[in-house]
Parts: C-alpha cells; structure tokens; sequence
C-alpha cells in the first residue's frame, strides 16, 4: 500500500496535500474498489465547498463510491481529463488522478501517513 | 390441485431432519393470534376447470380478431405477430429463467438483449440502448430521471408538449412529485401548435424537453430546428416515438436527439388489453452512466470465447442503492426477444411492408372518411397511421354508434382535450382490410 | 480475435434474404411524406425464417431455467412455472382487447381484475388493491409515494426519513432516493430482527416510515414484529413491508393483520408469473385503510351492482380521492401477469395456498439441517421459505463465487451470491416448495462434495465452472471497453 508521506488523509480514504490543496483517493480506496470504469467530478471551478461535500461519484465494475471534500476553500481546479481516463485512478490515485484543487484549504479531521496505514490495516477483513 | 412433488413418507422424514413434528411447527415465530387466518377464496380448481372458467372469461370480451373491426391505437396497436415470434417465447429456457445474473449458464438471454439493443439502435440512429423499460410512458419517465441526474438536480424544468400522450403526461407527472420537478407546456388546451411554440419555454433552467413522433394527434414533425434550440440552451431533447413510423421516417438520432423512447408493443406483443408491453429506450453513448435499466455489453470467457455480460451494474440500485438513478431493477426481458425475433422474422424488407401498408390504408381511409359530408382531416400536416378526423356529433356519439355496427371506432379525444370533444383519433394498420375501411365509411355516411 | 460461438442476428443476416412477407395492398396507392421526412436507409437484418428459428433455438440452449432444474436463488423464488397459465394468458379474449375499449366490450377482463383484486386483499389482509405497478421495485416506488401523499396530505411535511433494515434489497433506499428522502439504516439484532433499542431511537417525528421484509433476506421471521409496527407506527411513521418473501406467508399470517400498512406484491415470485429472463414481472400493490385514498388510478370496481340471478355486475374504473395518479400508461401487466397469477390461485384455493408456504418452509428447513454441519450458518434457528449460509470455510481462499460457479458443473443454478450485504461470502438458498426430496438431497450432496474440494482441489473451484458452455466471463473488458450494440449506424464511432 502505497501513502506518501506529505499528504493528509481522512477516515473516508481521501487524501489532500496541503502544499498544493490538491485532493483525490487513495491507494488503498482504489485498490478496495478494484477496476474502476467511471468517474465524475460534482463540484465546479470557482465553487466554495466544506468539508465532508461530496466532489465526485466513482463506479468501479463492482462498487460504486461517493468522495468527499477533505478541506474546506474554494475550488481552484478540477481535473477536467479525469473522466476520460477512470483507469488511472486505478494506476496513479496520486498523481495523475487527482481529482479538485483547493484554494486555501482548511483541512478537516485529517491523519497523517503512519496513522492512516495503521487505520487500514485495521479495518482489512 | 398444487404442484408440490412431496409424498406424506417423505414430508415426515423431512419433517424429522428438521427436528418438529408437525408443518405447522414451522411457523412458531409468527404471532399465535394471527397465525393460519382462515381465507375466504373459492375452492381449488383442477386443471380441466380452470381452462374452463378462464375459456368462459376471455369468451365473455369481445376482441379485435373476430367480433369488432378495429380502428383503435392511441398508444397500443393491433399489428399482424409472425407465428415464430410465440413459439420462440415458449420455449421454457427462455421463460423460465431469471434475470441473466450467472452469464456462463445465461448466454441465451444475455445475446438476444445484446441483439435487441442494437436492433433499436439501429431503429432510432441512436448509440445505446438499455435492456428495456415496463412501457413507453415509464420509458419517458426514466428519461426525466436521466436529466435530472446529468444536471444533477441543478436544472429543475420539464418542458412537454401537450401532443405527447396524456396518459403518458400522467406518468411523468407522478413520477416526479418527490423531485421538486417544473413542467411547461403540458397544457391540454394549446395543442394546435407545432413545435416551434415550445422554443419559447425552453430556458437556462430546463433539463428537458419531450415531444412525441408521430404526435399523439398522429402528425410528424421534423424536431431538428427545436432540438437545435433546445441545445443551444443546454437542454437534452427525448423523443418519444412509434416504433413503426421509424421504420419509414427519419430517425430522431439524424434530428438532434438526445434520447429516443417509446413503446415497442407494435413489434411483435399483443394487444392484451394494456400490457405487460416494451419500453425501448436508446440514447447517446455520453448519457450511458446516467441511463437507468439493465445494459448487455460484449466480453469474451475465460477460454477465448465472444460473449456477453450485464455491464456498468454499478449505476444500477443494488450497488449504488439511493444514489441510484432509478430503483429499476428488471427489464421485459421475454418482450425484448419477441420484439429481436419479430424484427428479425420480417427482416429489413418485410418490415419495409408493414410501414408502407399502414401507410397506404391509413391515407385511403383518410381519403374516403373526409368525403363524407359533416366528417373531415383536422390538421394538414403529414401523417402516418394515425389522424385526427372531425366529426359532426360528439366522438363519444360517433363511437357509440360504431359500435353497435360491430366497429371499434378510434380514440374519443374529447375525454383528455375538452376542446376536442367532437374529435376522432383514427389509427389503421396493416390489418385493416380496404373491406373494413370501406365498411367505416358505409357506417358513418348512414349515421 | 475471441470464438464466436454462434453469430449475432445481424452477421447471420444477408442482403435479399426474406423472412415472413406481408400481403400487397389492397387500397390505392398515396405518395409517400416528402423525402426529408423520410429515412434514408434502414440498417436491420435479413433472413429466413428458418434462420431466425434456428437462431433463437440455439440461444435458448445456453440459458438455465427452472425447466431444466434446481434454482435456488434467493429472493427470487424460482418455483415451477405451470404450464396451463401458458394457454390461458394466451386465449384470444385476452390476447386481441385493445386497453381503451369500451368497458362494456372487455366484462371478462374487468371482472378478472376485480376478482384478483379481490383475493389479494384476501390473501394479504388488506383494504384496497392497485393491480397497476409493473414489477416489484415499481410496487415499491408506488408505495413510498403513497406514503409521501398521506403525509403531505396532513400538512405534516417535516417527515423525510426513511427507516431500512442493513438486510435489505436495494430496490428499497434506491426507491426513497427517487422522492429525495433520507434512507436511515435500521440494524439487525443477533437472531436477525429488528434491533428494537436502535429502532426506538430512530423514532421521531421526522420518520416517513419503515421499509420491512418480513420474512427478512436471512430467512427470518422476524419475532417481534407486532412491537416492530408498533414503534413505527407510535411516531407517526407508516409501515411498507416488502413482499418479495409472500411465499412463506401465504394462508400463514396476513401482513395486513400485523399491521402493515402497504406492501408490494410479486407475482412473478410468489404466483407463478414466470420470470422470462428478467421480465415482465407484476407488482401490485395492497394497502391499509390509511392508504386507500391515495392508490394509483385508475382501479376496477362495479359500476352497477348485479343481482342474484340473472344479471352480471357491470365492472368499470374508478378513481381513489386522493389518487397519486397514473403509474403506468395502461392498466398493469394485465395479459402476462394478472392472467397466469389468477389462473394459478384458481387452481389453489385457500388451503393450495397454505400447502404452498408449508412446504416452501419445509423444504428450506430441510436444506438447512442437511448443510448446517458443513457451512456455518450465521442466523441459525428455524427459517422461513430461505436461509442464508457462509459461503468460505476456515484456512481456505476458496469464495462464494467459487462454490457458486462449481454448483454449475453439479447441474445446479447457483444461490444468490453476496447479499444481504450482512452476512460475508453469503449464500442465499430458496429451494421453493416445487422441489422434491431428491434434488434437495442431490443439491446438498454437492455442496456437501464442493466443500471437500475446497479442501482437496481448491484450484478447480478457483476455476469452475468447467463443463459449462461459456466460462467465466471478463466483466472489466465489458465495462472499459462498452460495445453495446453489434451493428452501429454509418458514420457513429463508438471509441471516437
């Protein structure tokens, strides 16, 4: 399981990185998931949000999963290429898949790295 | 009788691996006071005195095949079914069995949904189509539900033309009064218009706009120049449309269309006063992820074998439960066959013919109808199979006279368009007889 | 390139071919609609009659049925399907009425619908009858818009909870999302009822109602119903129950007398309505006093009364007062549902119909007690007409799918896999109660067989099945790559 050690996650398996305000989900969420075919991103450029608001509905071939804001702020940018590609949320969650920016983001209830592997290490069934 | 296959030796040995004595231990948990409440039904028929009873039933309707000649459509049509398509349908693989959930034991219905979808595609020029709906009305509401989620509740008003089905209004109506949905232009009293006049009421806040091809009067637009409109201020557009006018007619997908339903009961299901009936649905393939309904995709097995799967079932309610779209979780699967195998039997040609005969006797019936003295066309735009012809007296009176002479007159339109009261909506289809139209004409020239 | 297996009707289709010709016409000819009215082409196949015959036939040989064999799936209630409702849905009184008919042409058809709306307030102890919905989900959305009309209709508009137990279809918060209310889930206790503590405090005044199946998806009669409805209806709320499991019911305790007030019905289920690969289904809905205003129109009644001897009652529609309207453009799954469906009571009776629950019951206690030392059985006291089974065994990789794709290979439809969503690896068995002692003794021998080579081959589970036609399928290839249809139009792309 792949977490990155500048980022902040949240008990919903997003993750948000508050050099960038830059938000998406996480390796394990992806991985829980599995093949992921559709995305689709809720909230607009320029949108103020808070924590908790969902910001984009997922579907994989078989689950579907709501993500929600891990800070509050403006959205600054939205990955607009992110629907069309689905799969790399798969293959990149961290990277290539983020999903919104936020603009002066306050974060919510957030873990760091070793909390949040430790969290899911709890919960595997 | 029952169909249970338990002798009285094996329902004790059974009852003794269970560990109770008696059937009735079973039901310990349900409250005593209510328990084995005593039914008052008729006693039990055999097999012989049910065939008997429902024979005297049906015997005591008076159908369309031999006691009244019918000039009735208005949304479900009397069309000649191929003999192929219900020896198809009876074949117990296919009616027996459920919902394709297992595709490696299902690959039967799996492919003739595959083939159905795409025979509506093809159908309407559209890119998908859904595994069906219940009807076309829900099939039209299914479409309010896919705009709202495209716009995610964002844009809130339904502009419907007063020329789609009233009954189908209805439908759409009910369906959402839990959605906080605005409608326009569903007004039973403006119906005179073409579709330029809805333009106007479209806006930056409507998600929808639905027409209806031929309209419910019979008459055919050409809806590029509103769908253009309707784009050009964020709107999708739904065509509800007749399965066999798109046999003959341009395709709502070469008009612009966002979405095409409608109700294939014209293909190849009976009359069967009302239903079950198909509801097709196609759209573009942009909108599949907001689509309600089962979809069929193409895949291979694990040994290298083509075949077909229900696919992006994450949309569907079992996964995404109150996210979902819709709550719909079954299509009319047997009547999806019967429509692939009737549209398959007839093929391109035969097909070709239906659409041309209804056509043809409904324009000679036209013809004639208007040359009776008191009776003419009410619209002069083009038609189909179905118009709207006035008439001297009530259509109530008109239809009440008809048939006492053994005639199944058309829709009296007075009963959903109070203006119209001395209107006839007229349907003929390829089972009407020049012998039967003539027959009208006798009919009404007496009356 | 994957095997093509057998041809789509379109690759088997050739330019000329003729199927079923139509007969020239007799009328003189009219000019077609101008040319920009008109398609310009129309891409559907062409063949013989022979072909299309052949075709289907030999689709129709890749399906299981439930007239090849045992299908236990949960929920679904796959029983026989006999084969006289066949004839009667298809006698040409019913076949060839057109919906809009005058009433006084179609007495045989009304009075069918008022009889059945008659029997199933009988059955199910209810005030009214709609014969409307469609399908159970469309019963289901039917219900919770009565239940927000009532509401509405007292003023009380603070109500947008719904309560729904964690074993629930998904049919049930997916039909409250349509009216925008909020679905609050409603844990099970530890024999699988209602945890009534956490009920009890989910019950305010902001509580539409309770969504119930009862007997529930773990099999299970719930044993405090009656405090259940009470609680429920203690705040105002009202009570839907799920008739998806009528079957164990029948002739054994009317939802109606526990106090429901609204519950869909399933005729393709619990009446025999065959299931056709999915549909038509037929879903009426029966209500409680409280609701019997609201019930979609129009419904049948009698418009004039008959009287003892000669003269019939004249059957027409009528409209409830506060009528949420139309559901549906005509009058329900008339032909295909209410004709089988009442064949079948017919030829019930009331005690055909106890027999039905009783040995619906009987047969799932049976399985239940001939696989109980094999498969830990969660929720393990007497079940009603379906139980739920752990389908993974201690120290092993092998999964509920994996035992349910071997199940083929034994010549067994497979239980419904992974629901409800509470129990883990779930196997959900509803033999029925058309099912002898042998196949029930045949089916558990496999399991019992398939639970050793778990142990013994666990690869072979991994791949099953393997006797079948088709094989496992790659669903994400389906998913990612979508080819919905086998012939597009000219000039569409579909990957464009």
């Amino acid at each position: 399981m792949n977490t990155p050690s500048n980022l902040k996650y949240t008990k919903s398996d997003e993750w948000f990185d508050p050099a960038t305000g830059a938000a998406g989900i996480t390796d394990y969420a992806q991985s829980q998931l599995s093949d992921i075919v559709f995305v689709e991103l809720l909230v607009d450029e320029g949108e103020e949000i808070e924590v908790g608001k969902p910001i984009a509905s997922v579907e994989s071939v078989k689950a579907s999963a709501e993500i929600y804001a891990p800070a509050a702020g403006k959205v600054s940018a939205v990955n607009k290429g992110l629907s069309d590609a689905p799969e790399t949320l798969n293959s990149d969650p961290y990277g290539e898949a983020w999903m919104i920016k936020i603009e002066g983001g306050a974060a919510g209830e957030v873990m760091d790295a070793a909390e949040y592997e430790k969290y899911c290490e709890g919960r595997s069934h | 009788m029952t169909y249970i296959p338990i002798s009285p030796t094996e329902r004790d040995a059974m009852l003794k691996t269970v560990g109770v004595k008696s059937l009735d231990d079973l039901f310990d948990a349900v409250p005593k006071k209510r328990r084995f409440p005593k039914l008052d039904l008729p006693p039990a028929l055999t097999e012989m005195e049910a065939a008997a009873h429902l024979a005297e039933m049906a015997a005591s309707n008076e159908h369309v095949r031999e006691d009244l000649i019918s000039f009735l459509g208005a949304g479900a049509y009397n069309h000649y079914v191929p003999s192929v398509v219900d020896h198809m349908l009876r074949r117990g693989e296919f009616f027996t069995a459920y919902t394709p959930y297992q595709p490696e034991i299902s690959q039967g219905t799996l492919q003739a949904i595959f083939e159905y979808q795409s025979l509506m595609t093809n159908l309407t020029g559209m890119e998908v189509s859904n595994a069906s709906h219940y009807d076309g009305a829900t099939a039209a509401a299914e479409a309010v539900n896919l705009a709202y989620a495209q716009f995610r509740g964002k844009r809130k008003k339904v502009v419907i033309s007063p020329t789609v089905h009233p009954q189908y209004r209805e439908v759409i109506r009910t369906y959402t009064q839990g959605m906080g949905v605005e409608t326009a232009g569903d007004d039973a009293t403006n119906f005179e218009v073409g579709p330029e006049a809805l333009t106007s009421l479209i806006d930056e806040s409507t998600m929808l706009v639905i027409v209806q091809y031929p309209d419910f009067f019979g008459r055919i637009y050409d809806y590029a120049k509103l769908i253009e409109d309707a784009h050009a201020k964020g709107s999708l557009v739904c065509v509800v449309a007749n399965p066999t006018a798109l046999l003959m007619l341009k395709t709502p997908g070469e008009m612009g269309a966002d979405i095409v339903v409608g109700e294939a009961q014209p293909f190849g299901i009976p009359l069967w006063y009302g239903g079950p009936y198909l509801g097709f649905f196609t759209t573009k393939k942009s909108y599949v992820h907001k689509m309600a309904g089962r979809l069929v995709g193409e895949t291979v097995d694990n040994r290298g074998q083509r075949a077909y799967v229900l696919t992006l079932t994450a949309r569907e309610q079992h996964i995404k439960r109150e996210r979902a779209t819709s709550n719909i979780c079954t299509n009319q699967g047997l009547l999806a066959l019967a429509s692939a195998v009737y549209m398959s039997t007839l093929g391109k040609t035969g097909l070709q013919e239906v659409a041309n005969l209804c056509y043809q006797k409904a324009h000679y019936a036209a013809n004639e109808l208007s040359k009776i003295e008191g009776f003419g066309l009410c619209f002069p735009d083009p038609f189909f199979h179905e118009f709207v012809l006035c008439t001297p007296k009530p259509a109530g009176e008109v239809n009440q006279y008809l048939l006492d002479n053994g005639i199944l007159g058309g829709c009296d339109l007075g009963r959903d368009y109070p203006s119209l009261a001395n209107h006839l909506l007229v349907a003929v289809t390829e089972m009407n007889s020049r012998e039967e139209i003539d027959a009208l004409v006798e009919v009404l020239k007496e009356m | 390139m994957a095997t093509i297996v057998e041809p789509t009707i379109f690759e088997l289709s050739s330019p000329g071919r003729r199927g079923v010709t139509m007969p020239a016409s007799d009328v003189p000819e009219t000019a077609l609609p101008p040319k920009p009215l008109l398609r310009s082409d129309l891409p559907l196949p062409e063949l013989a009659e022979v072909d299309v015959v052949r075709h289907y036939t030999r689709l129709s040989k890749f399906n299981y049925s439930v007239d090849d064999g045992f299908y236990p799936l949960g929920s679904c209630t796959m029983k026989y399907n006999p084969k006289i409702n066949e004839d009667t849905c298809r006698l040409p009184g019913f076949l060839f009425t057109h919906p809009l008919q005058p009433i006084e042409t179609v007495q045989g058809n009304l009075a069918l619908m008022f009889e059945m709306q008659e029997w199933l307030k009988e059955i199910s102890g209810f005030a009214g009858v709609t014969l409307q919905p469609a399908a159970g989900a469309h019963g289901e959305f039917t219900g919770v818009l009565m239940m927000a009309a009532y509401h509405k209709s007292r003023g009380d508009s603070k109500r947008t909870k719904m309560l729904i137990p964690d074993a629930a279809h998904g049919t049930n918060p997916a039909s409250v999302g349509m009216l925008g209310f909020t679905v609050v889930t409603s844990p099970s206790d530890s024999r699988g009822n209602v945890d009534l503590k956490a009920l009890e405090a989910a019950c305010d005044d902001t509580v539409v109602g309770m969504m119930l199946t009862n007997p529930n998806t773990l099999g299970m009669f719930d044993e405090h119903i009656e405090d259940v409805i009470k609680l429920v209806h203690g705040c105002g709320g009202l009570m839907y129950g799920d008739g998806a499991n009528l079957n164990a019911l029948l002739g054994i305790v009317r939802p109606g007398d526990l106090g429901f007030d609204v519950m869909h019905f399933n005729l393709h289920k619990t009446f025999s309505v065959p299931h056709g690969g999915g549909g038509p289904g037929s879903g009426p809905v029966g209500v409680g006093p409280v609701l019997a205003d609201f019930l979609p129109a129009p419904l049948v009644g009698i418009i004039e009364e008959g009287d003892e001897d000669e003269m019939a009652p004249l059957y027409g529609f009528v409209t409830p007062k506060q009528s949420i309207g139309r559901m549906k453009a005509f009058h329900g799954h008339f032909g295909g549902g209410l004709v089988r469906a009442y064949t079948y009571i017919a030829m019930h009776g009331p005690d055909g119909l106890k027999d039905i629950a009783q040995y619906a019951v009987l047969n799932a206690n049976y399985l239940q007690a001939k696989l109980r030392d094999t498969y830990k059985i969660p929720y393990d006291r007497i079940c009603m007409h379906e139980f739920v089974a752990e389908g993974r065994f201690e120290g092993s990789d092998v999964r509920a799918l994996d035992i349910s794709k071997r199940l083929m290979d034994y010549g067994f439809h497979p239980p419904t896999n992974y629901f409800p969503l509470i129990v883990p690896e779930a196997l959900m068995i509803e033999p029925t109660e058309t099912e002898n002692k042998d196949t029930l003794d045949a089916f558990a021998d496999a399991l019992v067989k398939i639970a050793e080579e778990s142990k013994s081959q666990p690869e072979l589970l991994h791949n099953a099945p393997i006797t079948t036609r088709f094989g496992r399928m790659d669903e994400v290839k389906a998913a990612r790559e979508l080819v919905l249809c086998c012939w597009l139009p000219e000039g569409y792309d579909l990957n464009a």
